[in-house]
């Protein structure tokens, strides 16, 4: 039987390997974007499962909320992304070091 | 339940605030006229205010079924977040203007990030609490890369992008936890539900961690403030003017809601958390500070410094704890508006007075600039006068009250150490010899030099009398506390 | 007038002066801001002078004038104590400024920071009335840390070296470090009195004398001992006392008119008036009293031994600055507060007019400050070298000067006192009798006699250094009005201001209820006052005593080492370095420094002076912490290295931390 538990285990992996990809990855900066999408959703799936078994619907209106606002953040992190690279022409994010100390 | 309207009613300030954003996109899209969406900003910002005052009720009121609250704390909170953005658009003007950045689409993206800080400030919900908090952070983000062609702006955006991506992912998981254990989303309704019965303790400890942790980055306190010295280096002093100063208001009304109103029955736990957040930021803050050549830089740290003092006020737990930790954001912001507001207005055409060195015999050149910087960097120090030290004394008389004196000893170790800094732009300043050609001998505007006097007084006299608003602030918590 | 405002026009005088130069310098100029100064400085010193004849007619005063907020049982106020204590330091204070205020314009004329300068030296004035005029702890500490401010920014008031941030630093910390005492003190009273009033917390100060409190579990120290020592450890910092009296020396970067204003009259002052102030609290422990004493004796003997080394003009007086403060302290921890009180009043007079007296010499010089090159130079200023005479005079103690009377007042209250090191202390401040002789005599006979060394010295110096030959090769010239009249009005105080005042101010209860002594305990000052018999008296019986014949031997070797055998220090100085590598092998110091402070070492070697201040409490524990500080800075600048994934990790780390700590 599939219990909550099981889903609260697949999110926090979820969520982990989200985490290691952000720091873990230090080539491409779009994997870091990546990262951070599955980040999300990890905390997406913990929403849905914890208001599937609280029967409460707010977790699943809160997941509708989660994904828009991701799509936006997706967008500008696109946007800032080719700001940068036709600055330095580069998305390497062992690049990104000229602010430091 | 209060009805439709009323609701709208309470939120009048926020809807007045998202018309006029709008209606600056839409006059930059027609029209592309710099002083009417300079003007029409000013007077939004104002009318918001206004609006704030009018609809002020004295005491808490809910609204959009518990989704938003409006009680004294966010009203004053709301207004002080107004006119420290009307100040950071006055101070930036020049420094806009030369760069060509004054548009609408800055003056639009400015707006909506102080639209997301009063629904934070206003937020009563996890929900409103995470849409106001993403409004503001996708606002800024894009205000940081707003020099398109400034490679050191863009790297500073992409890592605050990255990083507070990060933050509200690990803000949402705790989020998501709370909720699971209580089953509610609602702030007081979460109190509640804490308070009765606990599920599971390490479910709710870890909820605390992910929380503190988003918060942690929201105020730029460590282990989680290293965003803050490179987006403060790397974003235009104008931006930097803005990013220092209103958010750290919303991120302080959204540690007081989502800890005091939502999880104030698991205090013991958040307590430490708080504890050992505000000594690494004391400690990093005062030391790395001064090892920095670069004044925007070195304010950051700074700033991670003040957020030190401000958890220590907020960690006590007590009401004249929270009030402490009020009244030293209020006067946090009046300092940074100063201090930054100066290196954004010393900056001319392609070069900002960034550099320490660039400070240098200002008072040579420059009198009354260089004694409005010098009070605003004693104030930081903390040394009386002026109201900066009445903020750390409250806060350390809050912790001596709550019985944490070990905690209040490092505090005050850290700041004479951290004193040495801020007294070094004062040397400069008087002590030492003016370069010859440096990026501060330029025009200057009236109007800021105006506005900065203002504020240079304002943090002298609230030194000298700072009663009304220490009651201020004593009395907006106080009624405010559920 | 009303009495009340007059009290409120003696410090607000110096500040509207300053805010004035301060603000409007380049409006009214270099001649105004000096004006306009001088005149807050002069009506301070004459309001300061109706005061005192007031309170001789005994009208004191202790009350709030202003207050700053309430909150809690926590009241910030500002008020006024005066009585007869204070109104002296009042005097002192504004008349030694009212000399410098008039000195600096001669002695900065042609220097670009002039408005600046003297909108300093005003606030500093308005600082240091403040805070002996205060009637509450909370107001002196505030004074205490103004005129902490002050002294620092002035000391970089010439800085323009490449180390300037670790310098300044250093007096920074060794500052904090007493500040941070202090405070402790002030907090212990603050928690356990529950006032910051001095009046009702001396009060309270008998009712707390059996109170003792555990710093280390099971080892109950009583609490007024803490305080006191606590408060004095302010007291160190502010007043240079061993081993926080490293600053000193360095301070003496600053303009000469500031050495002789802040570190040498009054602000060095300020922790001895702290001390008298708070006789009431010191009486009751004899372990704090003892612990002043010893402090101030190891400062008196060990300073001055440091100032029979030194060439640098200003830094001699510097060190016998510091070996007075020493004599201060040490009357202090025997009791006898009016003597220390009365030397600081004499000291005040002859120091300012040593240092004031070396700044003309040094303009006179064409700013050379190393006695080497000097000489002769009686010749050529006159006024200099008389007044400088009569400041050296009263200062090594000459029966009938000013310096005679207070000096040896302490010298008998120590022999007199009966507390646990008052041996060593009697000891240390009678064979610094002899030191003081030496080293004044030795600055003044190679200054003002001797072969006139400063045409070669110059030609050297052209070549080696700048090209600015022009006025350099001019003989050494007496300088303008405006330097020698402060000099003359120092000197006048110099030589009389001991012989009318020490019967009331020492024996005539003239501090009256100002300063308490537990007279059955500490009976020095009673029965000094048995064995007076009036100042004539004391002048002729001191020609057989001791310290006179002491100090003459100090005065005859310096004559003799360097009028008579000029080869002999060069000898000695070489014996002496043997001795020390002798001293240093046997007692392995180098090696046990090379092995414990790694690489402090290095600083060790050289000369036996070098040891104690420079390498030692200079090289590690200051410039050390300092250091340390600076280390951990740019450390933390590494960890910030640039990369996003190292800021993600460090999130993370914090997030595990604090979930393994709380979890």
């Amino acid at each position: 039987m599939i219990g909550v538990n099981h889903y609260l285990i697949l999110g926090s992996i979820l969520f982990a390997i989200g985490v290691l990809g952000i720091f873990l990855n230090r080539k491409n900066l779009i994997v870091l974007l990546m990262a951070i999408e599955l980040m999300l959703l990890a905390v997406n799936l913990n929403f849905i499962a914890f208001s599937h078994f609280l029967n409460d619907t707010a977790g699943q209106v809160f997941v509708f909320f989660i994904l828009t606002v991701a799509a936006a953040e997706s967008a500008i992190g696109l946007a800032i992304l080719v700001v940068l690279f036709r600055n330095t022409r580069s998305i390497n994010v062992q690049d990104l070091d000229k602010l430091k100390g | 339940m209060t009805s439709i309207s009323s609701d709208f009613v309470t939120a009048l300030p926020e809807i007045g605030l998202l018309a006029v954003a709008c209606v600056v996109l839409l006059v930059e899209a027609y029209n592309q006229s710099r002083a009417a969406v300079y003007l029409l900003t000013l007077t939004g910002l104002l009318l918001t205010a206004a609006l704030v005052v009018f609809t002020g009720a004295g005491v808490p009121v809910l609204a959009f079924n518990g989704l938003y609250v409006d009680d004294p704390m966010g009203e004053v909170l709301k207004l002080l977040t107004c006119f420290s953005a009307i100040a950071a658009v006055i101070y930036s003007r020049q420094f806009l203007t030369d760069r060509k950045m004054l548009s609408g689409d800055y003056l639009g993206l400015l707006l909506f990030a102080v639209l997301g800080m009063l629904v934070m400030i206003s937020a009563n919900h996890f929900l409103t609490l995470y849409l106001g908090l993403e409004l503001l952070s996708l606002a800024l983000y894009a205000m940081v890369a707003m020099e398109r062609d400034s490679a050191r702006a863009t790297e500073a955006a992409m890592k605050y992008f990255v990083l507070g991506a990060l933050a509200s992912g690990l803000l949402l998981y705790g989020m998501s936890l709370i909720y699971g254990l209580t089953g509610s989303l609602e702030l007081g309704k979460v109190a509640e539900a804490l308070h009765f019965n606990v599920k599971s303790e390490i479910v709710l400890a870890f909820g605390l961690v992910f929380i503190v942790a988003g918060l942690g980055f929201k105020l730029g306190a460590a282990p989680f403030h290293m965003w803050a010295p490179d987006v403060y280096h790397g974003a235009p002093a104008a931006v930097t003017l803005f990013v220092g100063t209103a958010p750290k208001l919303a991120a302080f009304a959204f540690a007081m809601r989502i800890l005091v109103d939502g999880l104030q029955p698991a205090h013991g736990d958040w307590q430490q958390m708080l504890a050992v957040m505000a000594v690494a930021s004391l400690a990093i803050g005062n030391i790395a500070a001064i090892a920095q050549t670069n004044i925007k830089r070195m304010l950051a740290y700074s700033t991670v410094s003040h957020m030190g003092f401000l958890l220590l006020g907020m960690m006590t737990g007590s009401l004249a704890g929270y009030s402490a930790a009020m009244f030293y954001a209020v006067t946090y912001v009046l300092m940074s508006l100063g201090g930054f507001g100066m290196v954004t207005y010393l900056s001319r055409t392609g070069a900002e007075a960034e550099n320490l060195d660039d400070f240098k015999g200002l008072n040579a050149h420059h009198p009354w600039l260089a004694a409005i910087m010098a009070m605003v960097m004693m104030s930081m120090a903390g040394l009386p006068p002026f109201v900066g030290f009445y903020a750390k004394l409250t806060v350390l008389q809050a912790l001596v009250g709550a019985g944490w004196i070990g905690l209040a000893v490092v505090a005050v170790l850290f700041s004479l150490i951290g004193a040495f800094f801020y007294l070094r732009v004062v040397w400069l300043m008087y002590f030492d010899t003016p370069p010859a050609e440096s990026p501060v001998y330029g025009q200057h505007a009236g109007d800021a030099v105006m506005l900065l006097s203002v504020n240079g007084l304002a943090i002298l006299l609230l030194g000298i009398l700072p009663q009304t608003l220490l009651t201020l602030c004593a009395l907006a918590v106080q009624m405010s506390l559920r | 007038m009303d009495i009340k405002t007059l009290y409120l026009v003696v410090p607000m005088a110096p500040l509207a002066g300053a805010v004035v130069a301060g603000l409007f310098g380049k409006l009214i100029g270099r001649t105004g801001a000096h004006l306009v100064t001088i005149l807050g400085v002069l009506v301070a010193f004459l309001a300061s002078l109706l005061i005192f004849q007031d309170v001789l007619a005994g009208h004191t005063f202790n009350g709030a004038i202003y207050t700053w907020l309430t909150s809690g049982n926590l009241s910030l106020e500002i008020g006024f104590l005066i009585d007869r204590l204070t109104v002296v330091m009042m005097l002192v204070v504004t008349f030694v400024s009212l000399m410098v205020h008039i000195y600096t314009i001669g002695y900065m004329a042609d220097d670009p920071g002039y408005q600046r300068f003297f909108s300093y030296i005003a606030l500093f004035t308005f600082s240091m009335l403040m805070l002996v005029m205060s009637n509450n702890f909370l107001q002196l500490f505030f004074g205490w840390e103004a005129v902490g401010l002050v002294s620092y920014l002035l000391i970089g008031f010439w800085f323009t070296r490449e180390s300037a941030i670790y310098a300044n630093l250093k007096a920074f910390m060794v500052n904090r470090v007493g500040d941070f005492g202090f405070l402790l003190g002030i907090a212990l009273i603050m928690a356990w009195f529950g006032s910051l009033d001095y009046q009702q917390v001396f009060q309270m100060a008998p009712q707390m004398a059996g109170h003792t409190i555990s710093l280390i579990d099971g080892h109950p120290w009583s609490l007024l001992t803490v305080i006191c020592v606590l408060l004095f450890i302010g007291a160190m910092g502010k007043s240079a006392q061993f081993p926080l009296h490293v600053w000193l020396p360095d301070s003496m970067e600053g303009p000469t008119p500031i050495s002789a204003l802040i570190h040498a009259a009054t602000m060095v002052t300020a922790g001895i008036f702290m001390v008298a102030r708070m006789s009431p609290l010191f009486e009751l422990s004899d372990t704090s009293l003892s612990f002043v004493m010893i402090i101030g004796a190891i400062t008196a003997l060990f300073m001055g031994f440091l100032g029979m080394i030194q060439n640098d003009i200003k830094r001699v007086i510097a060190y016998s600055t510091l070996s007075q403060l020493g004599y201060m302290t040490v009357a202090l921890g025997a009791s006898a507060y009016s003597a220390a009180i009365f030397h600081l009043m004499t000291h005040a007079f002859f120091k300012a007019l040593l240092f004031l007296g070396a700044g003309s010499v040094i303009m006179g010089m064409h700013h050379d400050q190393d006695i080497r090159n000097m000489g002769g130079l009686k010749k050529y200023m006159p006024i200099t070298w008389l007044t400088m005479l009569i400041g050296s005079l009263a200062l090594i103690g000459t029966p009938g000067f000013s310096g005679f009377y207070s000096k040896d007042s302490i010298i008998e209250a120590v022999q007199a006192s009966h507390l646990w090191g008052s041996g060593f202390a009697a000891f240390a401040v009678t064979a610094s009798v002899f030191v003081t002789a030496f080293y004044s005599f030795r600055l003044y006979f190679l200054v003002f006699h001797g072969k006139e060394r400063f045409h070669n010295a110059h030609a050297e110096h052209d070549h080696g250094e700048e090209g600015d030959s022009q006025g350099h090769h001019g003989a050494p010239h007496e300088s303008p009005w405006v330097v020698t009249v402060p000099l003359v009005l120092l000197a006048i105080p110099s030589i009389y201001a001991g012989w009318p005042y020490i019967e009331p101010m020492l024996y005539g209860g003239f501090f009256g209820s100002a300063i308490y002594i537990d007279a059955l305990a500490h009976p020095a000052m009673a029965e000094l006052g048995a064995e007076f018999h009036g100042p004539a008296a004391m002048a002729l019986s001191a020609l057989t005593t001791l310290p006179f014949w002491l100090a003459v031997a100090g005065v005859a070797t310096a004559y003799y080492l360097y009028m008579v055998r000029k080869d002999l220090p060069e000898k000695i100085k070489e014996k002496a370095g043997i001795v020390y590598a002798i001293l240093d092998d046997k007692y392995g110091f180098d090696r046990f420094n090379d092995w414990f402070f790694a690489g402090g070492a290095r600083l060790l070697g050289g000369k036996l002076w070098r040891w104690g201040d420079v390498a030692a409490i200079d090289g590690v524990l200051v410039n050390g912490s300092a250091r340390l500080v600076g280390q951990i800075a740019r450390i933390s600048r590494y960890l910030q290295s640039g990369y996003i994934y190292h800021y993600a990790f460090a999130m993370i780390i914090g997030v595990a931390l604090l979930a393994t700590w709380f979890v």
